[in-house]
C-alpha cells in the first residue's frame, strides 16, 4: 500500500460483507481485478454498532445463510486476489475466537490485516500483542473527535495504513461528502507517514476524488454493498470498483 | 462506600472497560470527568437529593409483608421503589444524569428502553429540565408496553421503534449507540442500567445506591439487625447494584435473580458487547443470542460488569426465575399484600417463594426484596396471558 501510494497512486479499498450471497468470494476477486489495492471483508456480527442499515442488512443476510468467522476466513484462503485482504469485525468475534487463535487463523489463510472498530487504543493491548506476534497488521481508526495527541498515538500503533473516519456517524451512503472528511485526512497526514485512507460516508466516484485531494485514498463500503443487496454480483462489483478506480486515476 | 470504585480503566476485576468506537471515546472521558467533579461536589448532592425528595418521592418506605411472611415462613420486607414518581427505581439514575447533561451543556438526550420504565423516567426528567428527548425501543417492546409508549409521547419524547435483530432491548441499545456516534457533540446518552462503557456501570450504580443506603437504615429500624438475605432482579442490574451497594459490607447474602430466558451469568460466558466485557449469552462464534422473557426489562442477553465480578468473587449469587413462577409470584403479591409488582420485580419474589424453607432461605430468615417497580404497565399483558 505504501509503495503504491509513494508511486503516486490513490488507494482504493472496497468493503464486502463476507458470506453475503453464494458468490461473495467471486465478488472479492472481481474487486481486486477491477483495480482495488486491498479488499476489506466484513465478518458479520449480530450487533454491528458502527454500521448503518445497508451493512446491517448485509450482516443479517450473511448470518442467516450460515456465515461464521471460521467459514469466512477459510474461504478467503481460497481467493486468489493478488492484493492484501483484511477482515473487519467486532471485538467479540475476536475475543470469543481467542486472540492468538484468531490471529493465527488469519495468517494461515493469507489474510494480512484486521480492523476492529469497537476496540479503541485503550483496550487494544492484548489483541495488539497477539496480532503483532502472528504478523497480522491491525489498522486503527481515528475519528473527527479524536484529539491531536491521541491521533499521534493511534498512528504510531496502527499497522499498514490508518483509517480516518470521514464523519461523525455510522456507515452508510451520503448524498454529499462531509466537511469533516478532508479535515480528518489533513490532520492525519500532518502526523503520520502511513497511508491515510478515509472511509464512512464515501459513496461515489466524485466523493472519492474530492476526499483524495487530501487523503491517500478511500474505503467504500455501503455504496458497494447496496449494489450487492440489490442483486448485483461480481460484474456489478467490478463495474462500480472500476468507476472508482478510473476516477481516482484521473486525478494524477 | 460499600462497593469500591472500578480501576482507572473502568474494570471490576477483569470485567468492564470501554469497548466503543473511537468517535465516542472523548464523550466517555468528558462524562467521567463531569461525574467525578459532580460526585465530589456538595452542591450537586444537595440538588440531586432535593430533587429526589421533592420531585421523586424519596425516601421510599420499606414495607413488612405480614401475610406473605406467614405464608412463606420467612420474614419478607419490600423496598418500595414502586412508590417513586414514574413508578420504578429508574428515576434515581435519570435525575442524576439529567443534572450531568445540564452541567456538560448538552441539550439533547437519547435513551434505550425495554419495559419503557427507563424511557418514561428519561422523558420525565427531560420535560422537567427542558431537554430534547429521543427514546429507542424494540418493536416487540413497543407492542407489549404500549401504555408506556404513549406515556413517553405525552411527556414530549420521540419514541423510535427499532426493527433490527431481536427487536428488543439489545437492539434498542445498538440503535441508541448509532445515534450517539452521529450526534455525540450535542447529545448525552442516558444509559438506563449499570451497563455500557466506563463510567456508566459505576456512575449508574452510584446513582442507584441511594435505594440500598435507605433500605439498610430502614431494615435496621424495623428488624433491629441487617437482613439475612437481600434479593433483587437483574436485567442490566441497576436496581440490584443499588441495593447491593447498601448491604455489601453487612453479613447479608446477596442474591440477583435473572430471567431464565436472558440469564447472562446463569447461562452465558464472558464476552464484549455494548462497550463492556461481561457475561453474555452468545453462541460458539461470538454472535449474541436473543433473550426471551415475559418481562421486557429483563429481556437482555448481557449484564452489568460489576455483577459478573460479584459473581466471580462469590460476594453475590445469581439465580434464575422462569416465566410461569414469575406470573404466580405476580398474583401472589397482589393478593396477599395488595401490591401489584412489575413483572421484572416479580422475578425476585418468585425466587423467594421457591427458596423459602430451603437451605437457600431457611424458615425464619429475614429477607429484603427490592420491589424495583409497580405493575401498572404490565396489567394489560398479564390479563392477556391469564385469559
Ligand atoms: C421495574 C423494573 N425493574 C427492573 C428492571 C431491570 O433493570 P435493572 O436490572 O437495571 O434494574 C427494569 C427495566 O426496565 C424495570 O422497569
Amino acid at each position: 500500500m505504501r509503495a503504491a501510494r509513494d508511486a503516486g497512486r490513490k488507494l482504493l479499498v472496497p468493503y464486502v460483507t463476507g458470506g453475503l450471497g453464494a458468490d461473495w468470494c467471486d465478488v472479492v476477486a472481481a474487486c481486486a481485478a477491477a483495480g482495488a489495492d486491498a479488499v476489506e471483508v466484513g465478518i458479520p456480527f449480530s450487533d454491528p454498532v458502527m454500521d448503518g442499515p445497508t451493512i446491517q442488512e448485509a450482516s443479517t443476510r450473511a448470518l442467516a445463510r450460515g456465515a461464521t468467522p471460521a467459514s469466512i476466513v477459510a474461504a478467503l484462503g481460497e481467493v486468489d486476489a493478488g492484493i492484501p485482504l483484511v477482515v473487519m469485525t467486532y471485538y467479540n468475534v475476536v475475543f470469543r475466537g481467542g486472540h492468538r487463535r484468531f490471529a493465527r487463523s488469519l495468517v494461515e489463510h493469507g489474510v494480512s490485516g484486521a480492523i476492529v472498530p469497537d476496540l479503541p487504543l485503550d483496550e487494544f493491548g492484548e489483541w495488539a500483542r497477539a496480532a503483532d506476534d502472528a504478523g497480522v497488521e491491525t489498522i486503527l481508526l481515528a475519528a473527527p473527535t479524536t484529539p491531536d495527541d491521541r491521533l499521534v498515538e493511534i498512528c504510531e500503533r496502527s499497522r499498514g495504513w490508518v483509517y480516518g473516519v470521514g464523519l461523525m456517524g455510522v456507515t452508510g451512503e451520503r448524498t454529499s461528502l462531509a466537511a469533516s472528511a478532508a479535515t480528518m485526512a489533513k490532520r492525519l497526514k500532518a502526523v503520520t507517514d502511513l497511508p491515510v485512507l478515509i472511509g464512512v460516508g464515501v459513496s461515489t466516484p466524485e466523493q472519492a476524488v474530492e476526499v483524495s485531494a487530501a487523503a491517500d485514498g478511500v474505503v467504500v463500503g455501503s455504496a458497494l454493498v447496496r449494489r450487492l443487496l440489490e442483486g448485483g454480483g461480481p460484474e456489478a462489483a467490478a463495474a462500480f470498483v472500476g468507476e472508482l478506480r478510473s476516477a481516482l486515476d484521473g486525478m494524477a | 462506600m460499600a462497593l469500591p470504585e472500578p480501576s482507572p480503566d473502568g474494570r471490576f476485576g477483569e470485567f468492564g472497560g470501554r469497548f466503543i468506537p473511537e468517535s465516542l471515546i472523548p464523550a466517555c472521558r468528558e462524562l467521567e470527568a463531569a461525574f467525578r467533579a459532580a460526585w465530589g461536589d456538595p452542591a450537586f448532592h444537595e440538588e440531586y437529593g432535593r430533587l429526589l425528595r421533592d420531585y421523586g418521592g424519596r425516601p421510599t418506605p420499606v414495607t413488612e409483608c405480614h401475610r406473605l411472611s406467614e405464608r412463606l415462613g420467612v420474614r419478607v420486607l419490600l423496598k418500595r421503589e414502586d412508590l417513586t414518581h414514574t413508578g420504578s427505581h429508574k428515576i434515581n439514575n435519570v435525575v442524576g444524569q439529567a443534572l450531568l447533561t445540564r452541567r456538560m451543556g448538552k441539550q439533547r438526550v437519547i435513551a434505550e428502553t425495554g419495559a419503557g420504565q427507563h424511557g418514561v423516567a428519561t422523558a420525565t426528567a427531560c420535560a422537567l429540565f427542558g431537554l430534547e428527548c429521543v427514546v429507542y425501543m424494540g418493536e416487540v417492546d413497543v407492542e407489549r408496553q404500549a401504555l408506556n409508549v404513549f406515556r413517553m409521547e405525552l411527556l414530549g419524547a420521540d419514541v423510535i421503534p427499532v426493527g433490527s435483530g431481536s427487536r428488543t432491548l439489545k437492539d434498542a441499545v445498538n440503535e441508541a449507540l448509532r445515534d450517539w456516534v452521529a450526534n455525540v457533540e450535542t447529545t448525552h446518552y442516558c444509559i438506563g442500567s449499570v451497563m455500557g462503557p466506563h463510567p456508566y456501570p459505576w456512575m449508574v450504580r452510584e446513582f442507584q445506591s441511594i435505594l440500598g443506603t435507605e433500605a439498610r437504615e430502614q431494615t435496621r429500624a424495623i428488624v433491629g439487625a441487617d437482613p439475612d438475605v437481600v434479593v433483587a432482579c437483574v436485567g442490566g442490574g441497576s436496581n440490584a447494584a443499588g441495593t447491593f451497594a447498601g448491604f455489601a459490607d453487612t453479613p447479608a447474602r446477596l442474591v440477583g435473580v435473572e430471567a431464565e430466558g436472558g440469564a447472562a451469568i446463569g447461562h452465558g460466558v464472558p464476552g464484549v458487547v455494548h462497550g463492556m466485557k461481561s457475561f453474555l449469552v452468545q453462541d460458539e462464534e461470538g454472535q449474541v443470542l436473543e433473550a426471551h422473557s415475559i418481562s421486557a426489562g429483563l429481556d437482555y442477553p448481557g449484564v452489568g460488569p460489576e455483577h459478573s465480578y460479584l459473581s466471580a468473587t462469590g460476594r453475590a449469587t445469581y439465580v434464575t426465575a422462569g416465566d410461569d413462577e414469575v406470573l404466580d409470584a405476580f398474583k401472589l403479591l397482589s393478593q396477599t399484600e395488595g401490591i401489584i409488582p412489575a413483572l421484572e420485580s416479580a422475578h425476585a419474589l418468585a425466587w423467594v417463594v421457591r427458596a423459602a424453607g430451603t437451605d437457600e432461605l431457611p424458615t425464619g430468615a429475614v429477607v429484603l426484596i427490592t420491589l424495583s417497580g409497580r405493575g401498572d404497565k404490565d396489567v394489560a399483558q398479564v390479563r392477556e396471558l391469564l385469559s
